[in-house]
């Protein structure tokens, strides 16, 4: 079945099941291989897309729930690479593995949208759900307090 | 030391197989991620390059391809081994490019496990920078017909001061190509360093956060199959019997295989089962819920974990091997005191689950595509399951999302490669966490005994530590019983406690599951169980914490095991070079003490704990700063660790290994615990197998590295074992509580 909706800024059509999870879709179907799974149960945060600016769990997310709407990933989080996070990040060297990465930058990316200057709080509530093995995740709550401060 | 050899360009695309062949991934990985840089060279040269060994080949357009023998999953190896070779070479780090190796043995071993990247290839990595500049320098001279002596490198360049004249790096590889190869050359002195020693940034951050970083879960072939395996709940069972015709009415599965059975020992083999093979991994997984299979589950279904623990309680109490004796253990004391330590079986759990990705071309040959730390071993390991000239075997090597050990094992590998052979077509395996989990090689499971003497005045006249699990030896010979003396060697041999009368006893255990190496392997357990207890004796004699501490490892000296029997194999290093020094143990754990404020006053229901270990010879001290809320839950609020790891290569990767094997420890305190009922793992995801999450990170991590001359000691693994036992200690100068099994969480505490 195809699934038509906005990808990164493209207009797309997705031949999927209407039941396989987005985050499958996106990497198997569209070949975007930026998006990770590494639960498949909505445990760890590693497959997080925004649907229409809002941040998913695109592994238990059905590719047909977003006919219609505006799916972005990590790579379509900025033209260039530059988004203040993904600049942040480099700076602080953040990633270990990386794996775990693109779920992390979407997930702080959508914060920020909502709440340009996060407390440590609503930092440490928004990345709740983002797991990282490697154990990065002092330098994430660094790295999203230094993309706020060069926003605001 | 490996083989010099000089090889053409050609050659030497042909041999690494990452150019040519039209394969998108090696094109991807080797450039996604470096500077690039226009061609410049003149188009009439005649070499395109020149390799003066296998790890560098310098180009005539200037850029310096460096090979990166060793795989990275987030120690940071692909930054600090090009920092070696390019400082040694005297290379611009903006023109050069890194190249991911196959597996081949013209390497040195490309094994990633045991933290031996730097600490046993240093000299090997500026030898190859190093031969790579005096090659360079030997071609400029002949160029210019001057004495060698009288030219020098310098930025990408050779210079010959007395006439001024100046040649870059890559219009010298007409003059270097067909010249013999320096097998060896003076190293620079460390002063003179540019690159090693600096915290160089991360040479994969674009691609880190960009999504365009390659992982083994991410490569993608034409034509290819996705696999999902239903494998046996028992290590070591079988397929009695399957339906698949539900799995295959399922859109988009194409086949369904059984695969060969396992054969015992595992190895780094398959574990048999039942794959299901289709167009997406969606569709693959979900053909494989529809399977019906039976299992015989084979010898290990009577392996359930709460048996279990009390037979391995009961061993590492009864009298053991001998290991290493000194004195009369058994003298009569004072005072005794004993404990029993347990701790349970883990995961490595990388973020990344398991996959890899093999296809057989039109001449027989097989490639393969995974997230592997050990390509050697697997290409290995392929050869010997397949059946096939290892010749005709390339393994490529992706990046890791994680390894921590588990990856050091071809066994997912093995199955792609099964698979792509049964059905003719490429095949991707990707292991889903549940699988991860499952069907890993385990952390194993123990029990530690300890009893200590003391006389009248507290001093400790007497020492006995029994050690007890199912050995990682069981992977690889059937019925091994107990510790072998590599693992021994892991924080129990080498124990540096001064106590005039000391025994170690290896007690026998078997294994029932899968053992494997996990970061740190054995010394998780012995740093746990010992730092535990004497810190259980710093209460006893009334003495504070750290100043116990200082007094059992007491005065500065080297030891060695073999003193008192005890065979012991320092990481494979020699004793010489890196001896167990109780002086830099000493120093890292008053250097902790002293960042974390050692001795101040605490908040009620707060408190400080401390913990030292050597591993992969190098020496950390850990502090934990804990505090208990009213429901008596633990909260690790900030932690402190000092690494001495003598020379190191890129300060800010230490920092982040330090970091990172804090919050690893944490989540092996606090939840990690994998159990068994019948041979099958309970635990399925981070639901029921929980990993430290955001919430409960400290609000800072400070890491300190001491200054030292000593030759580099590893880094990835060495920072974890002090880890738990400081936040145990901490919980027990908070609450008078002493923890002595793991996780804290069985004990109701977060
Ligand atoms: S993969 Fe989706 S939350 Fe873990
Ligand atoms: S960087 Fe490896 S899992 Fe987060």
């Amino acid at each position: 079945m195809a699934i038509n909706c906005e990808l990164n800024g493209e207009e797309v059509s997705l031949d999927a099941d209407p039941s396989m999870p987005l985050a499958h879709a996106i990497r198997d179907i569209a070949g975007l291989t930026g998006t990770k799974v590494a639960c498949g149960k909505a445990l760890c945060g590693a497959c997080t897309v925004h649907i229409d600016g809002q941040p998913v769990r695109a592994c238990v997310y059905p590719v047909s729930a977003v006919a219609g709407r505006s799916v972005t990933t990590i790579e379509g989080l900025s033209q260039d690479g530059n988004h203040p996070l993904q600049v942040a990040w480099r700076e602080l060297n953040v990633a270990q593995c990386g794996y775990c990465q693109s779920g992390q930058i979407m997930t702080a990316a959508a914060l920020l949208t909502r709440t340009p200057e996060p407390s440590d709080d609503d930092i440490n509530t928004a990345m709740d759900g983002n797991l990282c093995r490697c154990g990065t995740y002092t330098r994430i709550r660094d790295a999203i307090r230094r993309a706020a401060e060069g926003q605001s | 030391m490996s083989e010099l050899r000089k090889i053409s360009r050609r050659q030497f695309l042909k041999q690494t197989g990452q150019a040519g062949g039209g394969l998108v991934f090696a094109l991807t990985f080797a450039t996604a991620c470096q500077p690039q840089e226009e061609a410049v060279g003149p188009a009439a040269k005649m070499a395109a390059s020149v390799s003066p060994n296998v790890y560098v080949n310098i180009r005539n357009d200037g850029i310096v391809e460096i090979i990166c023998h060793r795989s990275e999953m987030g120690q940071g190896i692909r930054t600090s081994l090009p920092q070696v070779i390019a400082d040694e070479l005297e290379a611009d780090w903006d023109k050069i490019e890194l190249i991911q190796a196959v597996g081949h043995e013209k390497y040195a071993s490309q094994n990633t496990d045991g933290s031996t990247s730097i600490r046993q290839q240093f000299d090997l990595l500026r030898n190859a920078g190093a031969t790579a500049r005096d090659m360079m320098i030997a071609a400029a001279a002949a160029e210019w017909g001057v004495p060698v002596e009288e030219c020098s490198a310098r930025n990408h360049a050779v210079h010959h001061e007395a006439s001024g004249r100046t040649a870059g790096y890559g219009d010298l590889v007409d003059a270097a190509d067909g010249m013999p190869q320096p097998e060896t050359a003076e190293f620079k002195s460390r002063e003179d360093y540019r690159y090693i020693g600096k915290p160089m940034d991360t040479i994969d951050g674009v691609a880190f956060t960009t999504g365009t970083a390659i992982y083994g879960t991410d490569i993608v072939l034409p034509d290819m199959l996705y696999a999902s395996i239903e494998r046996c709940p028992a290590y070591g069972g079988t397929v009695t019997d399957y339906d698949d015709t539900r799995s295959r009415e399922v859109a988009g599965v194409v086949d369904v295989v059984r695969l060969p059975d396992p054969v015992m020992p595992p190895v780094f083999n398959h574990q048999g089962g039942v794959a299901v093979l289709a167009t997406n991994t969606w569709a693959a997984e979900q053909g494989r819920a529809a399977l019906e299979i039976e299992w015989d589950r084979g010898p290990n279904a009577v392996y359930s974990s709460e048996p279990y623990k009390e037979q391995l309680i009961a061993s590492a109490m009864s009298p053991g091997n001998e290991v290493l004796s000194r004195g009369d253990a058994d003298a009569p004391a004072e005072t005794m005191h004993e404990a029993v330590y347990y701790a349970p079986h883990l995961s490595q759990a990388p973020m990344e689950p398991p996959a890899a990705t093999a296809r057989f071309n039109e001449d027989g040959s097989c490639e393969a595509w995974a997230c592997t730390q050990n390509p050697q071993s697997a290409r290995d390991t392929l050869a010997a399951v397949l059946g096939i000239d290892k010749e005709q075997i390339t393994v490529h090597v992706t990046l890791l999302g994680g390894g921590f050990g588990r990856k050091s094992k071809s066994d997912f590998i093995v199955e792609a490669a099964l698979l792509a052979r049964e059905t003719g077509k490429p095949v991707k395996v990707t292991w889903t966490r549940e699988d991860d989990l499952r069907h890993g090689y385990l952390h194993s499971v123990s029990a530690q005994y300890f009893r200590a003497g003391m006389d009248e005045d507290g001093s400790v006249t007497t020492m006995l530590h029994r050690t007890s699990f199912p050995s990682i030896s069981s992977t690889f010979a059937p019925g091994a019983t107990g510790p072998a003396s590599m693992e021994l060697g892991l924080g129990a041999i080498d124990a540096p406690w001064n106590v005039p009368n000391m025994r170690l006893e290896s007690c026998d255990a078997l294994a029932h599951a899968r053992i494997g190496w996990f970061r740190s392997v054995c010394n998780v357990w012995h740093a746990f169980g010992s730092c535990g207890f004497v810190d259980e004796l710093a209460a006893i004699r009334g003495k504070d914490p750290l100043e116990n501490l200082v007094e059992m490892i007491g005065p500065p000296r080297n030891v060695d095991p073999a003193d008192d029997g005890g065979e012991y194999t320092n990481y494979g290093q020699s004793l010489e070079q890196h001896p167990v020094d109780t002086g830099r143990l000493t120093a890292v754990a008053e250097k902790v003490a002293d960042m974390a404020g050692w001795g101040r006053d605490l908040p009620d229901g707060h408190g400080l704990g401390i913990a030292v270990h050597r591993s992969f010879l190098a020496y950390v001290g850990a502090v934990a700063e804990v505090s208990v809320d009213e429901n008596g839950d633990i909260a690790v609020d900030e932690m402190w660790l000092c690494i001495d790891a003598g020379l190191v290569v890129n300060p800010d990767r230490v920092v982040s290994q330090m970091e990172g094997a804090a919050i690893f420890g944490m989540s092996l305190a606090l939840h990690g615990e994998l159990t068994a009922t019948d041979g099958a793992i309970d635990q399925g995801n981070f639901d029921t197998y929980p990993i430290v999450r955001m919430n409960e990170v400290p609000r800072e991590i400070h890491v300190h590295i001491m200054e030292s001359d000593a030759p580099p000691g590893g880094v990835g693994e060495p920072g974890l074992p002090p880890v738990a036992p400081a936040i145990v200690n901490a919980y027990f100068a908070a609450t008078g509580t002493r923890v002595r099994e793991l996780p804290l969480r069985n004990a109701g505490l977060t």
